[in-house]
Parts: C-alpha cells; structure tokens; sequence
C-alpha cells in the first residue's frame, strides 16, 4: 500500500484480552478495506489516537458545520494536530435518528452503511449517549452529500446544542410483558412533532424526551430525560394464583417472603396461609419489583397509561435532576389522549422557552421558579403524587389558602 | 449534489413498524412473560403462544463498516434480515425458532468474536462515551478503559451470578455523557482553567459566564480586549467553561485523575431512583489500559457478589450494610472529601441514633 501506517504500540496493547477491541475493528479498516481514502483516514485516525494515548490528551476541537436548512445534527470535529495526521484532520460525525426502540432492517443497515463508505469514513457508534446513530469521520463537503443521500431515503438527522434532541425509548410492546404504553409510538409521535426544534436549535438548552413502558425504567429516562413518559396502571395487577403457588412451590416460602413480600416498599403484599398472594392495590406504587420476580404469575393491570416525569438531566449546573411527577396518570387510548400529549409537551416547551435563563435545563427553571410556579405556568393543578411530603417549614405566607382549599374540593367533587 | 438545492425533508425518527421483527410486529403489546433459557438467551412468550428467543451479544459500540456486514450476515442467516441494539450497545439477534439459538451463538462468537450475556444479573456492557477518538473536552478515553475493564469482566458477562444486574458507565470529562449507573468511572481534574487570553472568543463570553456553576468567571479586560478571569477560591475545577469555550482548557495530563462513583439507579424498583455517591478519588489515569480503575471496580464487585442479597442493587447492598462497612470491604479510604457540603448537605448526614458499631 501506498503509505506508511503509523505505529501504535499503544492501542496494539488494546487489541489482547478477550472483549471485542474496537482497535482491531478499526485497524481492519485500515488495512483491508477497499477504499484508500478509508485505509488513509483511519491510519491517520490511528496516529492521532495513539498521540492522546501517549500524551494523554485530546486533539479535537469544534467547529461549524451543518447542512443546507439545518443548524443542528452534525458535531464538527477538527484536528489540532491535523499537519501531523492529514488525512482525518477533518473528521465530523453525523447525528442520524434510529427508529424508536433501535430496530433494524438488515437492508436499511446495509443501505445506510453504504452510503457511509462512499462518503465518509466507515466508523459507526451504535448508538451514541444521546440516542443517535453516531457516523463519526467526514469532512465537510461529504457531510452534506452523506445527509442529502440517507435523507433521499427516509433518514433524519438527530439534535445537538439547544434544541429538541433525538428522543429514546424502551423495547416495549414490541417484545416486553412490564409494557403499559406503547412506547414506540410515544417516542416518535413526541420527537416528530418538534421536527423544527430538532433541526433548528434556538431553545434556553436541550430538552430530551425518553419513554420507558414502566417503572423498571430500561432506558433510564428519569434520570436523563427533560420530559420522561413511565408506563404504569391505575387498576388492580393481575395476580394468576396457580402460577404464585407454582413459584411458592418451586423456591419455598422462605425465598418468596425475603425476595417478594418484605421488599416491597409499601408493604402491599402478603402471602396467603394457602400460598396464594394477597396485595393491595391501592398501596401499591407500581414498582416493578414483585412482577419482576414472578414474572409469569403477576402482570400490570389493564387500564394503562404514564407516568410524565419533568425535569430530568445529569450534572451540569447544579447537580443531578430526577424527573419530578407532573402528571401522576396520563390515558393513552384514544386519538384525543395522543393529541393531548402532544399538547402537554408543547406547552411544557413554551413555558421553559420563554422563563428560562441560558444554558438552564427544564429542571433547574423548575428549582429556581418553584414547582408550584411551573404548574400555574402550564396549567396543571397541585396533586399529593407530585411530592414525597408536604412543606416542612413553617416561615411561609398562606394568603389564599381558603380559596385553594375550595378549588381543592371542587377538583374532588368534581373526579 | 442537486439533491441538495431540495432541501432536507424533516422525516425525522423514522417509522419503528418498517423495523420491527415480523413475530414483534404481531404480538407488538401482547406479551405474557420471559423465562431466561440461560445467560444471554431469553424466551419471550406472547398472549398468543408465539415465541420469540433473543440472543444478546456485547459490542464494542464503534464498529467498522465489515462488522457491521457481519452483523447483518447473521440476522440475515437466522432472524429473517432483522437486529436490534440496546442502550447499553448490545447486539440482539431475534428469532421464532429454538433451533436457531445455538447456530447463532456459533456464527457470533466465531464471525464477530462478540461474548453472549449481558442478561439477568450480569455485568452488562459499559454505558460509555467518545473520549479522545472523537470528543473535544475528553481528558481520558472511554473507550479505551472500557476495553480494558470488560476484558476483566467478561466472565461476569457471560454470567447471571451478580445479585442482581450491574450497570456500569464511564464519562470521559464531568459532563458526564455516561448515565447513572451502580458503577460509574468519572475523569477529575485538580486545578483552575489555563485561560488563552490570546485565543479568547469573545462571541461566546456570555455563554461561558452563564455556564460556571460556581459563578466562578468574570468578564475582564486584557490588554485592551475583552476576555475572562477565574475566581481560583471558587473554582471547583468542573471543566464546564471548557465545553463552553476551548481557550478555557481545564484538562491537564500530568494531574487529571479517575474517581468511582456508587450506587446510581434509575429504575424505579424497590425504593426508587437513586443517585451515585463518592467512592473512591485519585485513580491514575493510566492507558492504554488503566489497570488501577479496573482494580477499584473489581473490588467494589467482589464486595458486593459476597455481600449483596438477591435483588439488591450495588445501592441498596451499601445502604443496607453502611458505608462503614462499605469503606473496610473494598479497602477505599474515607476522607473529608466524602461529606457533602453542596446544597442539599444536610440531606445527606446522619440525623438519628442509628450507627452501626
Ligand atoms: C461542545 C460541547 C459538547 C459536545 C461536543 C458534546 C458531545 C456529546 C456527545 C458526543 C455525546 C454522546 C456521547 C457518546 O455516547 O459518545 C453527548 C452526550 C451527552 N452530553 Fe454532551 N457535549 C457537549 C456539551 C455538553 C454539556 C455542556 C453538557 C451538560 C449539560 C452535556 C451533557 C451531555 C449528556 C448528559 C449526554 C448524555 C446524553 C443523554 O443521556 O441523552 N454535553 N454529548
Ligand atoms: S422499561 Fe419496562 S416495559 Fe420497557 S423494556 Fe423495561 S421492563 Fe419492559
Ligand atoms: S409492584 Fe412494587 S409496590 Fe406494587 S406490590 Fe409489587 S413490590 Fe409492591
Ligand atoms: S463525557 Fe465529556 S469528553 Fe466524554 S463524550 Fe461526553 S462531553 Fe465528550
Ligand atoms: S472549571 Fe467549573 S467552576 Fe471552574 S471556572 Fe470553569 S465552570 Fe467555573
């Protein structure tokens, strides 16, 4: 081959041991693939590598790239060593929106691949953090002719800087007996309907939307999500008796008590003197745990829906948010049910773009102003499901407490 | 390209129904239950009877295109053209025939090399994030110490002997791309931000003010132009102005090191979502395969495989004993470090009588 490849005593430390190496795969790219451009990119991809591994730094910084009508969806990359390593010193990935749940076509892969190969470098991330198809390595030209071709086909570009980011969800329904909302549809219904805050990044900052088909939470939306979907119920679960008592058989009494009955947090279970179980469904908070151990005897209940948990997101500015509980049910049945989810979330946005300082999440709008001030702002009234407890402090002015306490009653009688 | 002069089309995520497993498509919200056959092999079973068998496989998360292929070879083969990825960069093979399960866990392991687990209580693949192969704020590679760490851990992968499952994640700065996890490796750094005066883009200055959690940064002229200083005694040393702004570097080869972090849960199981705490500090960041972070790990695990109870996350295991406790099984020091002195301090002493002793 026509140039020299870099060593890399380094990474080669990386290719023993027996998990799959990611420097084998990429090292293959270098010396087997067809394409030169491909051999040459990633041996220089390599030699940079190799220097932050020996120098222990990084060499990449940002920059301005889009494609034609979008502000947002590719994070550029350049090389501040690019002398030294030419041919990857433009090396941009492309944000590409998965379909919800991460399910492939072996066509579509093969198709997106392709196109890949032909105008970039081949390098693909299933799937990046934020939930994105993550095409790492093009240089600017070829970003827009890699876009305009997968765009020709059906595929997205997904978010980056202030803007609505690709959205995540669960397996779900489509193969998963916890599922109590159709997570797929949720997921995409939500992301679709902000197609020009995706592209076109003018929010305070990012706003996520992550669906999780119950409290197990596989795909960790309350802790990163701005707006987090949990599927729950608000009926009885169903309890099959024959299968509790095949459990009881199969593992003992004992194992059943220490590992079902006692860890329930709420103490809703019990085991029946005939090794039928007992539970009572309105201390139940739907956990998970129980149907987690005996998932062929319990199931959710049938009249299902979510959990809407707001204000979710890692470290940055003040620490990590949990979503908080501001719908602590929401139906999803019917067309209307889906229309006003849409409508939740738009004004939930709305709200957040026009009160929130720069750089400040949903959540920490919602620290700052007070969560009472965001329900007035969006309209929702005060439930005992959004907090753990009631105020402790005293020192606090309650001028119209009588009034709502009468709008108290009136939700009331009016439930 | 003229293609190009159109103008995008805004699809955005594209239609899941086009994607989805023929047998997931016909029973999609009418499943009855799973039985897992053995680690990495799970039997879905649907209202309707149907059975759907997964085989989960762990990748290396950035693959080259030839893998890819190979991929697709093998559902191609088995799964009627159709694969899956997990959260945590798992490869799931689905098929509606038993005897396909053991021709794919022959084709994975020998055409791809990928392990089979990542199922039940198991150390499931590393939640992690770019590091020096693409990002522009990493001070370590993810990547890398992930390479290394699972190479360490594939056994637990390839088993279902923990507890219950482990999520581990690894963030190659404090933004912490890397989620919650029982488990979780974060970059530190040991001093203020090197200012570029020279290099400083002023376009941003407001944003990189507005940034710094400590209200650390203050707009400053120098030499005639406008640029930024550094408040040192409330700098906690973050790197957040650093994402913001690249002549604010805040990564430094000689000093950063690795901290571990405890007890992250997302799930909403048992006592709920809860946050990970300090473990241990000052973990040399050592490629190219950082031996000391896959040590700590190793004896946070071996911990709490021998201590933990059936169910109980890295989390739970430590409330349940004490951190006393925790502190003398893994050897990790307490210090000063560990008492929080952030906001929500208070929540986090000790306000009863209970101590164990
Ligand atoms: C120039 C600045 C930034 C760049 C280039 C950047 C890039 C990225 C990339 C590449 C990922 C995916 C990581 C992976 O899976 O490999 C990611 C995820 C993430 N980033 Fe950023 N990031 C930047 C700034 C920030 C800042 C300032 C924050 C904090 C507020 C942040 C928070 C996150 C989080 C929480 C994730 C995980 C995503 C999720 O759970 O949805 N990033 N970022
Ligand atoms: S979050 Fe619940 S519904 Fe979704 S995959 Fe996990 S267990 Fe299943
Ligand atoms: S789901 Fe959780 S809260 Fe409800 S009964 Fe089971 S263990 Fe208890
Ligand atoms: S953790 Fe930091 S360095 Fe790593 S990918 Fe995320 S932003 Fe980049
Ligand atoms: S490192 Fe963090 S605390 Fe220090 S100036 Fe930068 S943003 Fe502020």
């Amino acid at each position: 081959m026509a140039f020299d490849k870099h060593n890399t005593p380094m990474l080669d430390q990386l290719e023993t041991g027996p998990w799959p190496s990611f420097i084998s795969g990429i090292k293959r790219m270098r010396d087997d693939h067809p394409s030169e451009t491909i051999n040459k990119t990633i041996n220089d991809l390599l030699g940079q590598l190799e220097h932050s591994y020996e120098t222990r730094k990084g060499y990449w910084k940002g920059g301005t790239v889009s494609v034609y009508g979008y502000g947002g969806g590719i994070i550029p990359r350049f090389s501040e060593v690019g002398k030294s390593f030419p041919e990857s010193k433009e090396f941009h990935t492309v944000r590409v929106q998965p379909p919800a749940g991460n399910h492939y076509t072996t066509a579509m892969l093969r198709q997106l691949g392709d196109s890949w190969e032909k105008y970039g470098s081949g390098l693909v991330t299933f799937h990046g953090q934020t939930g994105n198809i993550m095409f790492i390595g093009t240089d600017t030209v070829r970003t827009q002719d890699f876009f305009d071709e997968i765009n020709d086909y059906g595929w997205d570009l997904g978010g980056a800087g202030p803007c609505v980011r690709t959205a995540m969800s669960c397996i779900g329904a489509a193969r998963c007996e916890m599922s109590c909302l159709n997570e797929q549809k949720a997921h995409r219904l939500l992301v679709n309907n902000f197609v020009d805050d995706v592209h076109r990044p003018a929010l305070p900052y990012k706003f996520k939307f992550k669906v999780s088909g119950c409290g197990n939470d596989c795909q960790n939306a309350i802790e990163r999500a701005d707006f987090a979907m949990l599927g729950t119920w608000r009926d009885n679960m169903k309890v099959d008796q024959e299968e509790v008592k095949a459990y009881v058989a199969k593992k003992g009494r004992k194992y059943i008590t220490d590992n079902v009955i006692t860890r329930c947090p709420t103490s809703a279970l019990s085991l029946n003197d005939d090794d039928t179980l007992n539970v009572n469904n309105r201390d139940c908070v739907r956990c998970m745990h129980c149907l987690n151990v005996m998932p062929k005897a319990l199931h959710p209940g049938d009249d299902k829906g979510a959990t809407i948990c707001i204000g979710g997101k890692r470290t940055l500015k003040i620490g990590d948010l949990m979503g908080t509980v501001v719908i602590p049910f929401k139906k999803l049945e019917t067309d209307e049910d889906w229309e006003s989810l849409v409508e939740l979330a738009e004004t939930i946005i709305d709200f957040w773009a026009e009160n929130a300082l720069e750089h400040e999440r949903c959540g920490e709008m919602i620290e700052r102003i007070g969560l009472v001030n965001f329900l007035e702002g969006i309209g929702i009234d005060p439930d005992p499901n959004m907090i753990s407890e009631p105020r402790q402090s005293s020192y606090v002015r309650m001028d119209d407490w009588d009034e709502a306490a009468e709008a108290y009653f009136a939700r009331k009688a009016e439930a | 390209m003229s293609e190009s002069t159109m103008g995008p089309r805004n699809q955005g995520a594209p239609d899941y129904n086009l994607h989805l497993h023929p047998m997931m498509a016909k029973n999609y919200g009418k499943w009855d239950h799973h039985e897992r056959l053995k680690p990495g092999v799970i039997r879905y079973t649907a209202e309707s009877g149907d059975n759907l068998y997964v085989v989960r496989a762990g990748s290396p998360r950035t693959m080259s295109p030839a893998t890819v292929h190979k991929i697709c070879d093998i559902a191609d083969r088995f799964c009627d053209g159709f694969v899956r990825f997990t959260i945590r960069c798992n490869v799931e093979f689905s098929t509606d025939k038993a005897e396909n399960i053991e021709p794919i866990i022959k084709a994975v392991k020998e055409e791809l090399g990928f392990p089979i687990g990542g199922t039940g209580n198991s150390v499931s693949n590393i939640a992690h994030t770019q590091g020096w192969l693409h990002c522009n704020l990493p001070a370590t590679d993810a990547s890398g110490a992930v390479k290394a760490l699972m190479d360490d851990l594939i056994d637990e992968f390839e088993k279902e002997e923990m507890p219950n499952r482990v999520h581990i994640s690894t963030s190659c700065c404090q933004i912490n791309c890397g989620s919650h996890a029982d488990i979780s490796i974060i970059v530190q750094h040991h001093h203020a931000p090197r200012i570029d005066h020279k290099n400083m883009m002023i376009c941003e200055l407001p944003k990189v003010v507005a940034i710094c959690p400590a209200a650390a940064i203050r707009p400053k002229m120098m030499n005639g132009a406008t640029s930024v200083e550094v408040v040192e005694e409330k700098c906690m040393y973050c790197g957040a102005c650093h994402g913001q702004c690249p002549s604010m570097e805040i990564r430094d080869a000689d000093t950063d090191t690795l901290s571990i972090w405890v007890g992250g849960k997302a799930s909403s199981t048992r006592g709920g979502p809860s946050q990970m705490k300090l473990a241990v500090w000052g973990i040399p960041n050592n490629p190219p395969r950082w031996p000391e972070a896959s040590d700590a790990v190793r004896k946070i695990l071996a911990a709490y495989k021998e201590g933990g109870k059936p169910w109980e996350r890295v989390g739970e295991w430590i409330e349940r004993i004490g951190w006393a406790k925790f502190f003398e099984k893994t050897g990790f020091p307490f210090t000063r470090y560990h008492i929080e002195d952030g906001p929500d301090a208070l929540t986090t002493f000790n306000r009863s009588s209970h101590v164990r002793l």
